[in-house]
């Protein structure tokens, strides 16, 4: 019993990692109705950038603060300058984008801040958090961030004129433009808020996994596999799902026999595609209902 | 062909300052082969420049780097190393593509450190059926041990078997109650280490061991895992990681305040990219085996071998990560490789740089621990296969004990 | 955050591509086959290994296409199924003396009953839901192929070594020049079929599935059938390609069918152009030959330059190959005309 708590507390550590991630997954789906492959990588880039700034001697909250504006501008200048010329391209072809874009940044981080592992500091701290040494207070900051962002998303999306609107132009840009909506500023407000939350997931993370080029690879599988899970619509499912795929791993790994430790990250994605099977839209996420 | 020989001698005049000069060797009877002649020699090699295994693409930077050093000095035997690599991305079917690019294409003399056991395994078979030499592969694999069906293939760093059976054996013999769990990576480097573990601790296999928990690479982190091994409760963690998952898994345990003793894997011992990550009070105490002497460990920097590598990297390499091991690992490998083609002389012959590079006795490059040394033989394809336990205290690797040898004959 | 029900009118994923603009005109057929037929007797080994493996991954790509292009469903999961195809005709020669060229079929079938199995739960998806789906299989399968109960067969992280056929009848030719000769042959007996089936009721099913889904049910199409029959199809075909791949490169490890794979498999089906059959051997030369230039720029950046290499691309033809090639076609036109 013991270990299964464990495994549960571990799990939803871990799972904030995720949760952050797919948060910033559901923002770029909401945008552009995609998903864009480049996310990590761009994620990535916003923390080196943090930790050239802190190698500056500029104060982690100051280089913090710095690195979401230029993200969110950094987000929006690659959105006008690389993503507009193929708004009228084949969505397929917008794949292909995102995949070069994957290739550009990733590589270049590489040359510029070499591949060998970098230590990266956590304003929480990394004592136990509550007594329990299964989540450290820099895990617990990190919860705790992922649950302000989500809030804010919320709001933005429900409450504000802007959220509204981007939510239009993703859904329905046709209807969206009628009713005056700059639907191509909302695309690249919608890269750059992605890019923004992308990045404080980036710095959230690094404590953790530590900082290098590659770091993000494995994490935004995890955190497309929680979006879909929570429902790509929805920043409340994402989180959810963020933190069940993380505990579900942490169990099928523990306790299934045989082949749970070496197939954890396939049986849960059996797990996703199961519920997706039966729930297409996500367990959070808005149905779809499809007009001829 | 007159002004051409002069030519020769003045270069190798010049060269001797340089180079120690054997036996005469270069005034005998010249030999080449395809990718040799008298100015020069041409080496290829693959690396992953891109893809997933891209930290490791220094080394081929670095081997390119001290390849330039040498033409730089006058080249070797009075010829210069034209070094020719390609990015294989860690994928076994362009390892292919790329290595029969270099041996049709741009004919190469011989292909020198390869990197991966996956692209080494594809190329193996058609460089010995080509009788084209497979000098000193990078990877850490027992079966590159093999001349008798792999006449034309030789490894360089000692094998991770080797390396495991040199940990099971210092278990047995220091802490023969112990209670271990083995955390591997789940591919060919991590499995090697767990066969290696389990032959070396023998009969008490089955006591002894009470988890084996492995990871995949695509995780992010692998706190899950510490915290699973930590429940069956051990005193042993053998850490059979590369160095991202090496410091998570140092880093860890000391979150969890647990203290078992834990034994790291030479892969990952680099004390700038995998000990300071993880923290110097997490790492205190933890142990390793090493051949090579770490750049960021100042019980070096009076080393003659390791100012000879700062002042290479300093000049030739300006700006790069010194913490990084694989400029260390590059470095040690290209030399052996200079040496090798030193020894050949004039006979260039794919056949005599087999031959020599089964031929190196006491060999002891400058990034190699002292009294480690590089030694092959007909039927030893193993050169480097002596290491030493090192325990961390402070900021820095302790070596203590003897230099222990551990070759592992391949099956 | 309720079950909101939002009502839209999705335009296809895939754009709608005549099913004669799929193919090539028989001249320029012929013309092409008359190049690939003559090369090898000019070239050097390490040239018709490359062509075989652009004929292989063209193969892959062109399976891909008729998977995406032919019936509108995406996938970045080629990958596995080139695997399981590589695999099963690597422990069939290795374990079984099986020859090669019968594994070849037999790696079909296997390839054919996995990929319409594993479009059963996929029918269910559709867009990025499928995308992820075939992206949890390809990330899948080289954990698969580890797996410790079957490295008996496969030779776990090890992966197998193959060996590779002499030229049968005692043909004056190189291995490399005979294999590529038998993948060629393999090939266009693929590459004719396929065109065929696109041309036949499957394919026309397959196309009004692409173009308008429940139009197509309501035209009594049986969509989940042709949904799957289109996944077991193109799994088939990659899976031949997978075995062809693997005696060429003469080695199967689950490192060489990573996600990485997959990835360039899409890329080629995107540069060549969705939907059209014979841009898929353009695509293939983009993936075995651009990260090659790529290299040759920049050996620290290449990933960068290939990056910015296919951007270049796809803005000056996002259809890909098939824009070129239509340019082309009305530029000799007008020529005509004129």
């Amino acid at each position: 019993m013991e270990l299964f708590t464990n495994q549960v507390l571990a799990g939803i550590a871990t799972g904030a990692i995720y949760a952050c991630m797919a948060l910033a997954v559901v923002m770029i789906y909401q945008a552009i109705d995609h998903l864009n492959f480049a996310q990590g990588e761009m994620a990535m880039f916003s923390t080196f950038i943090s930790w050239q700034l802190m190698q500056w001697g500029i104060p982690y909250w100051a280089a913090f603060v710095l690195t979401l504006a230029l993200s969110f501008v950094g987000g929006i200048a690659i959105e006008r300058i690389l993503f507009k010329p193929l708004a009228k391209a084949p969505i397929l072809t917008n794949v292909a984008g995102f995949i070069a874009l994957f290739a550009i940044i990733n590589s270049s981080a590489g040359l510029i801040w070499d591949f060998t592992i970098k230590q990266y500091p956590t304003p929480f701290g990394s004592a136990p958090f509550l007594g329990s040494q299964l989540i450290s207070t820099h895990q617990a900051g990190m919860i705790g961030v992922t649950v302000l962002l989500l809030l804010g998303l919320y709001f933005f999306f429900q409450y504000t004129k802007i959220g509204l609107a981007m939510r239009a132009a993703a859904s329905v840009p046709e209807s969206a433009r009628l009713v005056g909506i700059n639907t191509s500023w909302m695309i690249a407000l919608g890269w750059g808020m992605a890019s923004a939350i992308g990045s404080i997931a980036g710095m959230l993370i690094a404590p953790v996994v530590f900082l290098e080029p590659n770091m993000m690879g494995g994490v935004l599988i995890y955190g497309f596999a929680a979006a879909v899970l929570g429902g790509l619509t929805s920043p409340f499912g994402a989180v959810v799902g963020g933190f069940l795929v993380g505990v579900f791993e942490n169990l099928a790994g523990t306790y299934i026999p045989g082949v749970g430790n070496e197939l954890k990250l396939p049986i849960a994605l059996a797990l996703i595609i199961s519920v997706l099977v039966v729930k297409p839209a996500g367990l959070f996420g808005r149905h779809i209902v499809k007009r001829v | 062909m007159l002004l051409g020989r002069t030519l020769r001698t003045a270069a190798l005049v010049t060269a001797t300052a340089v180079i120690t000069f054997t036996s005469g060797a270069a005034f005998a009877q010249k030999k080449y082969d395809t990718g040799a002649s008298d100015t020069e020699i041409k080496i290829g090699n693959i690396m992953p420049y891109s893809g997933p295994a891209s930290a490791y693409g220094i080394i081929g930077k670095t081997e390119e780097a001290y390849f330039k050093m040498i033409n730089d000095k006058g080249g070797i035997n009075g010829r210069k190393i034209s070094f020719v690599t390609y990015d294989d991305g860690y994928s076994p079917p362009k390892a292919v593509e790329q290595v029969r690019k270099l041996v049709e294409s741009d004919e190469v003399l011989a292909v020198f450190n390869p990197l991966g056991t996956p692209s080494n395994s594809a190329i193996q078979k058609y460089l010995n059926a080509k009788k084209i030499p497979q000098l000193f592969v990078a990877t850490g694999a027992t079966k590159w041990n093999d001349p008798k069906n792999y006449p034309w293939t030789i490894g360089w760093q000692p094998s991770y078997q080797s390396e495991a059976q040199i940990y099971a054996k210092w278990l047995l013999k220091e802490k023969p109650d112990a209670k271990i769990a083995i955390l591997y990576q789940n591919d060919d480097f991590g499995k090697d280490y767990l066969k290696g573990t389990k032959d070396g601790l023998g009969a008490k296999v089955s006591s002894m061991i009470i988890m084996e928990e492995s990871y995949e690479v695509s995780e992010p982190s692998i706190d899950g895992h510490i915290v699973k091994i930590k429940a069956a409760n051990p005193d042993v963690l053998l850490i059979y990681a590369t160095p991202k998952f090496a410091a998570q898994t140092i880093k860890k345990t000391a979150e969890l305040s647990w203290k078992p003793l834990q034994i790291l894997t030479n892969v990952s011992i680099s004390v700038g990219s995998v000990m300071k990550p993880a923290g110097f009070e997490a790492s205190q105490g933890v142990l390793s085996a090493a051949y090579a002497k770490d750049s960021t460990d100042p019980q070096w920097a009076n080393d003659p071998g390791m100012k000879r590598w700062n002042e290479f990297v300093d000049k030739y390499m300006a700006g790069a990560d010194k913490s990084d091991t694989s400029m260390v690992y590059g470095y040690g490998a290209a030399s052996t490789l200079a040496k090798v083609l030193e020894m050949s002389g004039d006979d260039l012959t794919r056949a005599n740089l087999m031959k020599q590079a089964a031929n190196l006795k006491d060999f002891a490059p400058d990034t190699l621990l002292p009294g480690v040394k590089i030694n092959t033989g007909a039927a030893d394809f193993a050169p480097i296969s002596q290491l030493q336990m090192q325990r961390f205290k402070g900021e820095k690797w302790e070596l203590f004990g003897e230099i222990i040898s551990g070759d592992v004959a391949s099956e | 955050m309720s079950a909101a029900e939002d009502v839209v009118t999705e335009a296809p994923a895939v754009e709608a591509v005549p099913k004669r603009a799929m193919t090539l005109g028989t001249g320029t057929s012929l013309l092409v086959l008359a190049a690939l037929l003559i090369m090898p007797v000019f070239v050097k080994n390490f040239i018709i290994f490359q062509m075989t493996m652009l004929l292989i991954y063209g193969l892959a790509v062109l399976a891909l296409n008729i998977l995406t292009g032919g019936s509108g469903q995406f996938s970045l999961g080629q990958s596995a199924f080139y695997a399981v195809g590589a695999y099963t005709t690597a422990v069939l020669m290795e374990h079984f003396n099986v020859n090669y060229a019968l594994t070849l079929p037999i790696a079909g079938v296997v390839c054919f009953a996995f990929g319409f199995l594993f479009g059963q739960p996929a029918l269910r998806l559709s867009g990025v839901y499928l995308a992820l789906a075939t992206f949890a299989l390809a990330t899948a399968m080289p954990q698969l192929l580890k797996l410790n109960f079957l490295e008996h067969w496969t030779g776990g992280v090890q992966g197998l070594v193959v060996t590779k056929p002499d030229a049968p009848f005692g043909l004056p030719m190189s291995q490399d020049m005979w294999l590529y000769y038998f993948t060629l042959v393999v090939v266009i007996a693929i590459y004719i079929f396929s065109v065929n089936l696109l041309r036949s009721r499957s394919g026309r099913a397959f196309m009004a599935i692409r173009d308008n889904e429940i139009a197509a049910s309501a035209m009594g199409v049986d969509v989940a059938l042709y949904k799957t029959l289109a996944f077991g199809v193109s799994a088939a075909v990659t899976g031949v390609a997978g075995s062809l791949g693997a005696i060429a490169v003469q080695f199967v490890a689950p490192d060489s069918y990573t996600i990485t794979l997959a990835i360039s498999l899409f890329l080629g089906m995107v540069v060549g152009g969705v939907g059209w059959l014979p841009g898929s051997i353009v695509g293939a030369a983009f993936i075995i030959f651009v990260p090659n230039i790529a290299e040759g720029i920049s050996k620290g950046l290449s990933g960068a330059v290939f990056g910015v290499l296919l951007f270049l691309v796809i803005y000056l033809v996002p259809h890909g190959a098939r824009q070129v090639a239509i340019l082309g076609q009305q530029f000799a036109g007008k020529l005509r005309k004129n």
